[in-house]
């Protein structure tokens, strides 16, 4: 069921990044199966206006594609829409905007979303309500000073119930990153800081859901999962290539993309 | 005037739980009456602006009413693209508190001064921008913007004492306060600022010069109506703001007189530069920069002398 919800939502990348002609492809692919661990299971969101429902914080927003397929595996986004993507008058663009149906909260210039899931926890703490908040992050993204702003604010305040989901992926806009501003050692870091680091396989959504049910969202530290990805996964010719930040595909590459990924279980 | 910010933001958190203040480590002999009366709905946050901002979007989202609080600068332009994409974008009641606005922070320096603080927040639609005049006005202003659905951001002076005569605390939103009614010359005043700006039009009173007088703490959206109405009834306007000439106040009266076709000569009365590395008192640099009552009278005289009846 999980597989194939990862398998679905990189189909719908593929698609859409093909019908609309746009890049991201590679940065949707690498959180495909952190998506569908967290939509297929374990965001409690009985429906996207539900004031009590988890937060969920896409800080890395160029991935958004990955999150549109969840919502639309959900139900919560039609085809018809879905089918706007990158369009003219959309809601869909390529970063996340505030007022479409599942987005808890827009995004787009890397380094914003940890402050708002930070500050979603702290609501929720106040509110005394069970409800936690969660946010995707890029590895490249801790280049940003102001994530580590939230780091250490998350830490002070124990906020137990905010999850951090790190997608080291080793990529950047222009190189890898340990070319352009090392971020190593990443779990020491988060550690040092005082949160809970897991360091688990980000393409293993049993994993993921399995690391993810087990933390103590009641007490203690905040949560960070350093999910080791790999860039343009499931598609051969773009894992680890920096062209597939901006790239799109071309008729042959797209029919070789879906052989790929159909060949997934 | 931030020592009534404190005293009406306590009073009214008593009456609505969704009210929080933040603060990013500053405050001191400030802040303390709301910390001392509601400590868990308090935070400092740290030396962190950027991430103030962003706790305080996540904080509206879920439905609070989050206060930011630091100086003038450290409040809106570090985070300004927080401020941006944060409760602006999600049309969020985020309060961002400047503290100091102008040359307020004297000697400290450049880095302390609020001079392009309503400029830049002013060009944000969607944002409410409010720049009192005086402790009185600021309670007012406070007690009528607090619960407004978006954001909002208010220019507030650390004096405490001086006093606007005839202003008496009045404030309401969409409107400019006329304090006095002339036919020679309009002044507008924003802020703090606006105290010397009546001792001015006091002084050219004295002198035989019909003034009127009409203070802006609602900046935006900007009472353009009420300005046209009275820019139209004066040949010439002066406009006091401790900011920059551009962006602000003076800013705004431009755009009316030129889209609605007024005949009315304007002079801005601001910094136009700062000296690079020169510092002193605040009232120095008001008389430095053309904002002391002297230079404001100045002005408006030589102003008046070169307008063509």
């Amino acid at each position: 069921m999980t597989e194939s919800a990862a398998k679905q939502i990189r189909r719908v990348i593929l698609e859409q990044s093909k019908r609309a002609h746009v890049g991201h492809i590679g940065s949707a692919l690498s959180v495909a199966d952190i998506i569908a661990a967290l939509y297929d299971g374990v965001l409690r969101v009985s429906e996207p206006k539900d004031p009590e429902r988890d937060r969920f914080v896409l800080a890395k927003g160029h991935a958004m594609l990955a999150v549109y397929a969840a919502l639309f595996l959900k139900g919560w986004l039609s085809k018809e829409d879905l089918n706007t993507y990158c369009g003219d008058g959309t809601m869909l663009g390529v970063h996340p905007e505030y007022g479409l149906r599942g987005v808890d909260f827009a995004s787009g210039s890397l380094g914003q979303g940890l402050s708002m899931a930070a500050g979603a926890a702290l609501a929720a703490r106040l509110q005394q309500s069970p409800r936690r908040a969660f946010a995707l992050l890029s590895d490249a993204e801790c280049n940003e000073g102001s994530v580590w702003e939230a780091v250490m604010f998350a830490a002070h305040q124990r906020l137990s119930n905010l999850i951090a989901i790190v997608d080291l992926n080793g990529q950047q806009a222009l190189g890898y990153t340990e070319e352009v501003l090392s971020l190593s050692p990443m779990a020491a870091r988060w550690r040092a800081f005082g949160w809970d680091v897991h360091e688990v396989d980000g393409h293993n959504v049993a994993a993921l859901q399995t690391t993810l049910a087990g933390l103590d969202t009641a007490g203690g530290p905040p949560h960070v999962l350093i999910a080791r990805t790999t860039f343009g996964k499931g598609v051969s010719y773009m894992e680890g290539q920096i062209k597939w930040h901006y790239w799109p595909m071309s008729d042959a590459e797209y029919r070789q993309a879906m052989q790929e990924v159909e060949a997934l279980p | 005037m931030r020592k009534a910010f404190v005293e009406t933001l306590t009073e009214l958190a008593a009456r609505d739980p969704r009210i929080l203040l933040l603060t990013a480590d500053l405050g001191y002999l400030a802040l303390e009456p709301f910390a001392e009366a509601y400590p868990g709905r308090f935070f400092n946050v740290g030396v962190a602006e950027q991430n103030m901002v962003g706790l305080a979007t996540g904080l509206a989202e879920a439905g609070f009413i989050p206060f930011v609080y630091s100086i003038n600068p450290f409040a809106v332009l570090r985070p300004y693209e927080f401020i941006r994409n944060g409760p602006i974008q999600h049309r969020l009641p985020v309060r961002i508190v400047g503290v100091g606005g102008g040359l307020e922070y004297g000697t400290n320096g450049l880095s302390h001064y609020g001079l392009e603080d309503v400029a830049v927040m002013r060009v944000q639609p969607g944002i409410t921008v409010i720049a009192p005049a005086d402790a009185g006005q600021t309670r007012s202003a406070v007690a009528a913007s607090w619960n407004l659905p978006g954001p909002v951001y208010y220019r507030i002076g650390k004096d405490d004492k001086a006093i606007v005569p005839g202003l008496e605390g009045r404030f309401e939103l969409g409107k400019v306060q006329c304090l006095r009614e002339g036919s020679d010359l309009l002044v507008i005043a924003m802020g703090g600022i606006a105290t010397e700006a009546a001792a001015a039009v006091d002084e050219l009173a004295a002198r035989g010069v019909s003034c009127s007088l009409g203070i802006v703490a609602h900046v935006s959206p900007a009472p353009v109506d009420e300005l046209a109405g009275l820019l139209a009834r004066h040949p010439a306007a002066l406009t006091v703001e401790a900011h920059y000439r551009v962006g602000g106040v003076g800013s705004l009266v431009a755009e009316v007189i030129a889209e609605r076709g007024l005949r009315c000569q304007l002079v801005r009365c601001g910094v136009a530069s700062l000296h690079n590395g020169i510092t002193g008192s605040q009232r120095y640099l008001h008389d430095l920069y053309g904002l002391s009552v002297e230079k404001l009278v100045e002005t408006a005289l030589r102003t008046l002398s070169q307008t063509k009846p």
